[in-house]
Parts: structure tokens; C-alpha cells; sequence
């Protein structure tokens, strides 16, 4: 955090209070495990809130998350093509984890679990490896000519550009969260430490509006990765 | 409410103030260099950063000019294209958190 700031967190207060504690001090469980758990546990509780009645016509909870579902669905088969519908619970399930994480930033107390690099990276090398699973189930063996590019001869040279490419969208996905994440969170406490609430209740919604941009970012990065290993190469 | 308000706000700026500088134990030079480092690395990536939105949001505005209709969907392209280019700053920023706060050749 910036300088040496100590900021007390809830949820590691909770798991210190049970005993689980190290040599330092700090929880033996890492902070972005436990935030992570406690939007797991907010997702699962709305999910059931949500699935309690389920009604023809929705009203309240089931409402807005047929909102949200049918327009991620609409946006990905437009994007996509039929296809989609294969991929899409994994996107909307990083669409909505991320949402709900960067919005436990903002709650004073708990901090965001995709402010640590760890988290980000983990969700960036499985939509990798999720995207190059899809390719080799789909091509087979063919799927090695998306790498070598449009003719023959220039193979040797595009084939480690191409892999090194793939290599970097992996770093890029997850620096991008990371970095907007953790960069809005200092931003936020260094002006609480210049002028407390004048300049940061407005900063407060521009950053609520950044972090669905983020949020929407990495679901459509993810789903353009998708979209490329489903084509046929050139 | 008002004085449990006035001292939540007293609360964490005290936790906020009672920090300890960071970096404090390089040498001086090392200091001064990670500054300048920081500061113009940051500098560029945001200037560079805003030339480039500032070319994104100007076709954005020139689409939406001539097909107002489509201002919607122009829009949503608009925003995706200004968070990738943002990331590109957001990365000197990693950068520059890693030498100012994480720095594997100081202390």
C-alpha cells in the first residue's frame, strides 16, 4: 500500500481472532483468498435469493440478473456468432466475479481481491489456457496454423512472434486489472489524505464507473482470445 | 451520527498519517534517481496516453456527428478503446509502484 499504511481489513481481523495467525503478525491466509471468498459467498447468497421463485415474469433480484445475463448473451452471440453459447457461462461468470470484486474495493473495511496480482494473473492464465483448449478441441492438430501465419515459408520466423504474442496477452490481461484496480485504490486513500471528502466523493463514482469498464474489458478481451482459437486459421 | 461520522473520518486519517516513509533506507543518490525515474516515466506514459485518447474520443464524436443513430453502439466502441489504451499508462504505473514501493535493488 502507499507508504507503510496499515489498513485494518475486517475479514483478516476475523481469521487473527480465530488463531490463524503468523510470524509477523499477519494472517496465515492472504488477504485477496479471504476477499475472494467473501464475494464467492455474496454470489452464491444472491444466487439463491435470486432462484428462490422463479416466475414467468420476473420481478426484483431475478429481474436484474436476467437483465445482465440476456444482454451479456446478446452481446456474445453478436460478437461471436452461435458459438458463443458454448463459451459464454465462463465469460459472464469473469464478468460478474470481477465486477463484484472491484466493487469490494469500495467498501471500507474489505478491500478488492483483483487489487493483488495474484488474483488477476490466476484469471488471465486460465482464460489462456481455457482459449487454447478450445483450440486444440475444435482444430485438432491444425489448430498450429493459427501460429504459422499466411504463407509457408514465413513460419519459422511468425511462429515465435505468434507464441510470444499469446504469451504477452496473458501478462497484458492481468497488469491491466491489476494495475487500474490497485492504482484507483492509492488514488483514492492519497486524496482521503489531501481533502477527505470533497475530492473523494466525486472520484468515488468515476471510479465506480471505471471498474465496470474494467470488468468489461477483460470479459470482452477474453471473448475476442475465444472468438480467434474458434475461426478456421488463414 | 454526526460524532460517530466525525470520528470514523478522525480514525482513519490517523491510520493514514502514522506511516513511516517508504524507501528510507537507500542512499540518498538512489533516492533522487528513483524520483526522477518515477516521475518522468509516468509523465511520458501519460502524455503519451492523452494524445492517443484524445485521438479515440475525436473519430468517436466525428461518427456520432455524422450518424447520431449509431451513437450507442460508438459510444460502447469508444470506451473499449480508451481502457486498452489506458493500459498501456497503467503499465508505466505498475512500473513505477515496483520501483517506488516493491524495489528488488533497495534494502
Amino acid at each position: 500500500m502507499a507508504g507503510n499504511l496499515h489498513p485494518i481489513f475486517i475479514v483478516e481481523e476475523v481469521v487473527k481472532a480465530i488463531g490463524l495467525v503468523g510470524a509477523h503478525g499477519q494472517s496465515l491466509i492472504p488477504g485477496q483468498v479471504l476477499h475472494a471468498w467473501v464475494v464467492m459467498g455474496v454470489l452464491i447468497v444472491l444466487g439463491i435469493l435470486a432462484t428462490k421463485k422463479l416466475s414467468l415474469i420476473p420481478k426484483g433480484l431475478q429481474n436484474f440478473f436476467e437483465l445482465l445475463i440476456e444482454s451479456l448473451e446478446n452481446f456474445v452471440v453478436a460478437n461471436m456468432g452461435e458459438d458463443g453459447r458454448k463459451v459464454f457461462p465462463v465469460l459472464a461468470t469473469l464478468f460478474i466475479f470481477i465486477l463484484f470484486s472491484n466493487y469490494e474495493g469500495l467498501v471500507p473495511g474489505l478491500d478488492a481481491p483483483t487489487a493483488n496480482i495474484n488474483t488477476t494473473l490466476a484469471m488471465a492464465v486460465f482464460v489462456f489456457v481455457y482459449y487454447q483448449y478450445w483450440g486444440f478441441k475444435l482444430h485438432g492438430f491444425h489448430y498450429i496454423h493459427h501460429f504459422t501465419g499466411p504463407v509457408p515459408w514465413l513460419a519459422p520466423l511468425i511462429f515465435p512472434i505468434e507464441v510470444i504474442g499469446h504469451f504477452a496477452r496473458m501478462l497484458s490481461l492481468s497488469l491491466r486489472l491489476f494495475g487500474n484496480i490497485k492504482g484507483e485504490e492509492i488514488v483514492l486513500v492519497l486524496l482521503f489524505m489531501l481533502a477527505p471528502v470533497v475530492s473523494t466523493v466525486p472520484i468515488y463514482f468515476l471510479f465506480m464507473l471505471l471498474k465496470v469498464i474494467q470488468a468489461l474489458v477483460f470479459f470482452m478481451l477474453s471473448m475476442l482470445y475465444l472468438k480467434g482459437a474458434f475461426e478456421e486459421a488463414h | 451520527m454526526r460524532k460517530g461520522f466525525l470520528s470514523v473520518l478522525a480514525t482513519v486519517a490517523l491510520v493514514a498519517v502514522a506511516s513511516s516513509a517508504f524507501a528510507a533506507d537507500a542512499a540518498p543518490e538512489v533516492i533522487s534517481t528513483i524520483a526522477w525515474a518515477a516521475s518522468l516515466g509516468m509523465a511520458i506514459a501519460a502524455a503519451g496516453c492523452g494524445i492517443a485518447q484524445g485521438l479515440a474520443v475525436k473519430a468517436a464524436c466525428e461518427g456520432t456527428a455524422r450518424n447520431p443513430e449509431a451513437s450507442g453502439k460508438i459510444t460502447v466502441t469508444m470506451l473499449i478503446g480508451l481502457a486498452l489504451i489506458e493500459s498501456l499508462a497503467i503499465y508505466a504505473l505498475v512500473v513505477n509502484l515496483i520501483l517506488l514501493f516493491a524495489n528488488p535493488f533497495v534494502g
